[in-house]
Parts: structure tokens; sequence; C-alpha cells
């Protein structure tokens, strides 16, 4: 079977740079981790929290951008699982522009996020949508694009918005 | 022991131009005793007051933020002591009122209670400025130093409930207040730049 490459972690910098994001929001997701994380994290450019759990990261978000900062949270679809009421609470009932990136731990490369054997991966985009919650899909590289104009709708909305990424990530 | 609403207006009699977070009764007995623009209730999930801190605290460097947070509140988000004692803003006091209930949901006793050590955890977490203050008078003799610090800061205050206040769970969970906090914290940040 075909295998089609994932977004470029660089492609995915870029984005966040030109949406103005300061601050990176984190905790380590596997998806994400060699493309994404590891640079972001050498990046003199932008700010990074590590964190201990996800729900933090929320609240973390959320002041930020009430200190006028642009920042994005960056973890797992569990982590997100696991946020969800900080997510409900904050996000959606406070109108905090909270932007997450969440990779798709172990979704099938040939497989749409519904069509998931695993259940953590499957249950997001209905989740995520009934929640309210913008959500774009990161598959490919070409896909990035997407990613800079929703974080900025996201602050002209103040609404969060989650890109859910379905592909491992290239450095 | 030291009654909340009288911790809170000492805390307000020093705290200048700092930001104060509160959650849950301890906010609602500031908008009672400790009213001020930059009162900020916004927390929305119990746990998470020292984490909006800390993003407030990342986001406005020039200003100190003050999170009055409650220990049963601490208890859901223990990792938070980490994440601020690795992230480090110099401006952030991390207060924790410890009553030993959760008192939001019934007064129901904390797991723990009399074996929980909440400054040796915050010590170990890698906080080096940790205090617990069990009276009014040391409080005010403290508080100074408190707020005078360059690095995060946590502090246990040994306290019971004070006089009731007023619950007004709209307010602090509503659009006015989140409105009400923008609009004081920009007139705060003109008034610095003037």
């Amino acid at each position: 079977m075909f295998e089609y490459p994932g977004p470029k972690g660089s492609s995915i910098t870029a984005a966040l740079k030109a949406a103005n994001i300061e601050f990176v929001v984190a905790l380590p997701d596997i998806t994400t981790s060699d493309g994404l994380l590891w640079p972001l994290s050498r990046d003199p450019d932008l700010k990074l929290v590590r964190l201990c759990k996800e729900d933090e990261g929320v609240s973390i978000c959320a002041g930020l951008a009430v200190a006028g900062k642009r920042s994005v949270l960056l973890m797992q679809n569990t982590g997100y699982l696991d946020s969800v009421n900080a997510i409900r609470a904050i996000g959606v009932e406070f109108e905090r522009p909270v932007c997450m990136i969440v990779g798709l731990l172990s979704k099938e490369p040939h497989l749409k996020p519904s069509e998931s054997g695993r259940y953590a991966v499957r249950l997001m985009e209905p989740l995520i949508d009934v929640m309210g919650v913008e959500r774009i899909g990161i598959e490919t590289d070409d896909d990035v694009a997407k990613l800079a104009p929703a974080i900025a709708r996201a602050f002209e909305s103040s609404k969060p918005m989650v890109a859910l990424i379905e592909r491992m990530v290239r450095p | 022991m030291m009654k909340r609403d009288e911790v809170l207006k000492v805390i307000h009699e020093h705290r200048g131009n700092a930001v104060v977070v509160a959650h849950f009764h301890t906010a609602f007995d500031m908008m009672r005793v400790a009213s001020h623009p930059l009162n900020y209730y916004s927390v929305g999930a119990m746990g998470q007051a020292s984490s909006h801190g800390l993003g407030l605290a990342l986001g406005l460097p020039e200003r100190k933020i003050i999170v009055v947070d409650g220990d049963g509140s601490l208890l859901m988000n223990l990792g938070t002591l980490v994440t601020i004692a690795e992230a480090a803003p110099p401006n952030l006091i991390h207060f924790v009122g410890e009553n030993g209930v959760y008192e939001t949901n019934g007064s129901h006793p904390l797991p723990g209670i009399g074996r929980t050590d909440f400054p040796a955890m915050a010590r170990a977490a890698g906080f080096r400025k940790v205090y617990r203050i069990e009276t009014i008078a040391d409080l005010r003799t403290e508080l100074p130093e408190i707020l005078s610090q360059n690095e995060p800061v946590f502090c246990s205050l040994m306290m019971v409930e004070g006089e009731q206040s007023r619950e007004d769970w709209l307010y602090i969970n509503g659009p006015k207040h989140r409105a009400e906090f923008a609009q004081g914290l920009k007139a705060a940040r003109a008034a610095s730049n003037r």
C-alpha cells in the first residue's frame, strides 16, 4: 500500500509563526515528537512551556490570550480526551481562543479518523463537533496551509480550534 | 487559623497593581471584601486557577500575578507545581488556602488531611521560596517580602471559612466579568505606560 507522507514539521512551524504564535504549550505526542516538538524546542523564536498534564495547557493558553499573547497547545488525542472539561468550560463557554494541535495516536495511515479501528481516534471528530469546536485535519503537507487561517479565525472570533494531525509529522 | 475574608483583605491592601486569580468561594469573598478591576475569576474548571495564573504571568511579565488557590483545587492539579517551577515566572505568587475540605462540594474532608504537606510538595517540585502562614499578624509581616521576590513563590495559608458571601456563580462564570476584567487590564496597562 502506498504511504502518503505526512506533513513536514518545518511547514507547521512556519504556519505557527505566520499566525503570530509566541508560545507553544506542550505535552509530548509521538505523532509530532520528532518532526515538530523537538525542532520547536530548539527554535529561539518560540517559547516552550512544558506541561505535566494537558488540561493545565488549556488554562495557560487562556491566560496568555487574556494577556494578549498567542499560543498553541500541542498534545495527543488522549490528552484532548482527558481535558474535555477544561476545553468545555474555558474554551467553549468562556470563549477563549485555545488553539490545539492534536496528534492522533496510532491512527492507521490508510484510514480516515472516522474509520480507525482505534476508539480513541474514531471518537475525536464527533466529539470535537458536538462540542462546537472548529476543527481542521492535517494529513499531508498541503493541508498545513489551513493552519494559520484557522488560528487567525480562532483569535478573531475568540473561540477554540483543533488541528488534528492525522499522520506522523516528518522532520 | 485565619479567616479567609480577613486574609483576602490583607492581600488586597498589599496587592498594588497585581492581578489576583481566585475561584469558587474565594472569588465570592473577594467580590465582597476585596473587589478590584484586576480580580480574575474566569477559571472555569476546578484546579485550574494556578494554570491561568501561569499563563497570565508569562503574558504579563511586567505585573505581579497572585493566585489564591484552594487545597482541594491544588490536589486536582498537583502537576501545576512542577510546571510553574519549570517555567519559573518571576512574577507569580501561588497562595494556597488550606481549609482541609472540598468546601464547594459540601465540605467533605480532603484525602490526606493532616498528613499532606503542601509546602514540602512545593519545595520538592522546585520552588525555592516557600512560606507557611498561620496568623494574620504573620501574614502582614511576611507579605512585603513575599511580593518582592523575583522568582515563583508558594505560600500555604492556614485558614477557615470567614463570613458567608453571596454565591454569584453567573457573574464569575459569565461574560460580564470577563469583559470587566479585560477593560480593567486595558486601563491598568494604559496607566502603566503613561
